[in-house]
């Protein structure tokens, strides 16, 4: 009796296992990983979408390390590496400052955030408009004392037509960063926040001591990522600039082999090559984090004890 | 967050005399909150007074001079118009229901299976769902492009509302996350009054989850009402198929120094999102902060 109402419960288990994996694996296998396939097989291509194509082994491979514009590419995304860099110590930051008191804190927070709310293609006309000869930026620094004819061309001057590049996307996700941060920061056993302030420690040693071990993990992941994300920057120059005036990044460039080109097997050679790139980076953040997640745990322990030991005292004291 | 304001709050009460180093700190604090915000604004400003501007006024006055009629929507009709954005944005929105409904069953569902049931291929799955975000989306389309065309769809909405329908791996942990608060003895107690698995999943975990699923919404829906890079490679029919971030490409090209019409286009294209975001800012908040549990 029992076994067969077991077995009929099994089969329905069996059943919604199914009607409820099957879609999204499909889709998942469809727009993943059989173009995932697809993408390692034409690397070893010389072909467009249409047409003959003809089996080169590794010279596609070969090409992206010898062609100067992508090894160009790769140069170029130090730049916006170094601009998530800044973004993470500025997102880290005002995050710190939301922690203690800030008047009208949630208007602040929103002015900082919407511009992640924005689309790619909205922001790149807004920049556009911001950086053009004598506009916003122009108008703004003559203001506080500028000369204009000492002002570079933010878009076309190739010293600086990079960091401005960088800026609009510093300017786009500084505040999610920071909301980010704010959520590990106040993952935190808030009464800690209170004890800190009895026993009248100040700011830094707040931060130092309560805010810093809290968020050590996110921020670490956050820098490895930034890596990943600075090979795959690809709005703010395709929208602004398109890739003019050696701005083109990585993507930007293999869109153009792709789909202007169409030098398809170059295009996957290169897609792949991010890949392992990607990989490398992913392994490097899970081998930093057995180095501190056994510190993150030491520290939590030691927290702990620190807040048992504050609440007795505060209990003594009462 | 409203702990720590009390905290603070106490905090002060407690300090009674101000020291010199508070102060200074206070002065800090918000000077680098009105610079940084004001940083934040003041390209949207910026788009928000040359959208305002007559033609005469744009050509002849500096970009940052407030414009004499604020409420001029000449521009605003006109960008309208010219970029074809009622056709956007009813594109837009059709994609956004579709997808949005298709991604919540599809995302939930899986999320239910994986939490609740024990089968050979559950963590296979996961695995391959988190595989899955690492690889780069936009170089994947060099040969997803090829699979859509060989299944004929591109230049069809729904070719572009099924690609755009797979769930992600951060919103299937938001949701698996929030399943695990959920207790499986709610499940038994209405398996043995005869409910079946797919009712049980319907009629009392669905509803249960609705926060995960705000908070996935507006995830995914700012997403896609954000995505450019496929909507314009695989709708390429731009008149009838655009959407509300294709349709504003169309400012480039002839159009590409006319920042009045420019601005006004950029300012409806974001009405949407700032309206979302002042109802929702705290879910918005929430779930970006979610995505960070699982990096």
């Amino acid at each position: 009796m029992t076994k067969k109402k077991l077995g009929s419960r099994q089969r329905q288990q069996l059943t919604v296992i199914f009607a409820f994996t099957v879609i999204p694996l499909f889709l998942l296998i469809l727009f993943t990983y059989y173009p995932f396939c697809k993408m390692v097989q034409f690397s070893f291509y010389n072909m467009k979408y249409i047409g003959p194509r003809k089996f080169i082994g590794l010279r596609n491979y070969i090409q992206v390390f010898k062609r100067d514009d992508i090894i160009r590419t790769m140069l170029l995304s130090l730049y916006y590496m170094a601009g998530s860099v800044v973004q993470i110590g500025l997102a880290l930051y005002i995050a710190t400052v939301f922690c203690f008191k800030v008047k009208a804190e949630n208007l602040w927070k929103g002015f900082l955030f919407f511009p992640y709310m924005i689309n790619g293609i909205a922001i790149g006309f807004i920049f556009k408009f911001f950086y053009t000869r004598g506009f916003v930026l122009d108008t703004v620094l003559q203001a506080l004392g500028f000369d204009l004819n000492n002002l570079p061309y933010w878009l076309k001057d190739q010293a600086i037509n990079n960091w401005s590049l960088v800026f609009s996307s510093v300017w786009r996700y500084l505040g999610s960063t920071m909301v980010l941060f704010l959520g590990a920061m106040m993952s935190v056993d808030t009464t800690l926040y209170e004890a800190a302030a009895m026993d009248g420690a100040n700011k830094w040693q707040t931060f130092k001591h309560i805010i810093l071990p809290s968020i050590k993990t996110i921020v670490t992941l956050n820098i490895i990522l930034s890596i990943t994300g600075s090979l795959s920057a690809f709005e703010p120059p395709y929208v602004i600039t398109s890739g003019a005036n050696g701005t083109g990044t990585f993507f930007v460039v293999m869109n153009d082999i792709a789909h202007t080109s169409q030098k398809v097997g170059l295009a996957s050679a290169m897609a792949v090559f991010l890949l392992v790139v990607i990989f490398i980076a992913k392994m490097l953040q899970d081998l930093l984090f057995k180095y501190i997640f056994r510190n993150v745990n030491a520290d939590d322990e030691s927290h702990e004890a620190k807040k048992r030991h504050k609440k007795t005292a505060l209990e003594r004291g009462v | 967050m409203v702990a720590v304001k009390e905290n603070s709050i106490k905090s002060q009460n407690l300090r009674v005399t101000c020291k010199p180093g508070a102060i200074a700190w206070t002065a800090v604090k918000y000077f680098s909150l009105i610079f940084c915000c004001f940083i934040a604004v003041l390209p949207i400003v910026s788009c928000v007074i040359t959208a305002a501007k007559t033609e005469a006024e744009y050509q002849s006055t500096n970009v940052m001079t407030p414009p004499s009629n604020w409420f001029n929507i000449t521009n605003y009709t006109k960008a309208f118009t010219m970029a074809n954005m009622g056709v956007a944005f009813l594109n837009s929105f059709l994609i956004l229901c579709i997808v949005l409904l298709g991604s919540t069953l599809i995302g939930s569902q899986l999320a239910y299976v994986l939490n609740r049931f024990k089968f050979p291929g559950n963590g296979l799955i996961r695995n391959l769902f988190t595989f899955a975000a690492l690889l780069p989306g936009i170089a994947m389309q060099v040969s997803v492009y090829e699979i859509m065309t060989s299944l004929h769809l591109i230049n069809t909405l729904y070719g572009y509302i099924i690609m755009m329908c797979g769930t992600d791996v951060m919103s299937m942990y938001i949701y698996i996350q929030y399943f695990e608060n959920l207790p499986i003895s709610l499940d038994e107690s209405a398996y043995l009054d005869g409910a079946s698995y797919f009712k049980i999943y319907w009629k009392i975990l669905l509803p249960l989850l609705k926060p995960a699923i705000v908070t996935n919404l507006i995830l995914k829906g700012v997403g896609v009402y954000n995505e450019y890079y496929c909507a314009n490679l695989y709708l390429q029919d731009k008149r009838r198929l655009c959407t509300v971030a294709t349709s504003l490409y169309t400012f480039t090209g002839p159009l590409g120094n006319k920042y009045n019409l420019i601005c006004a286009g950029v300012i409806i294209s974001l009405l949407p999102a700032l309206i979302v975001f002042c109802i929702c800012q705290k879910q918005i908040y929430n779930g970006v902060s979610a995505g960070a549990v699982k990096g």
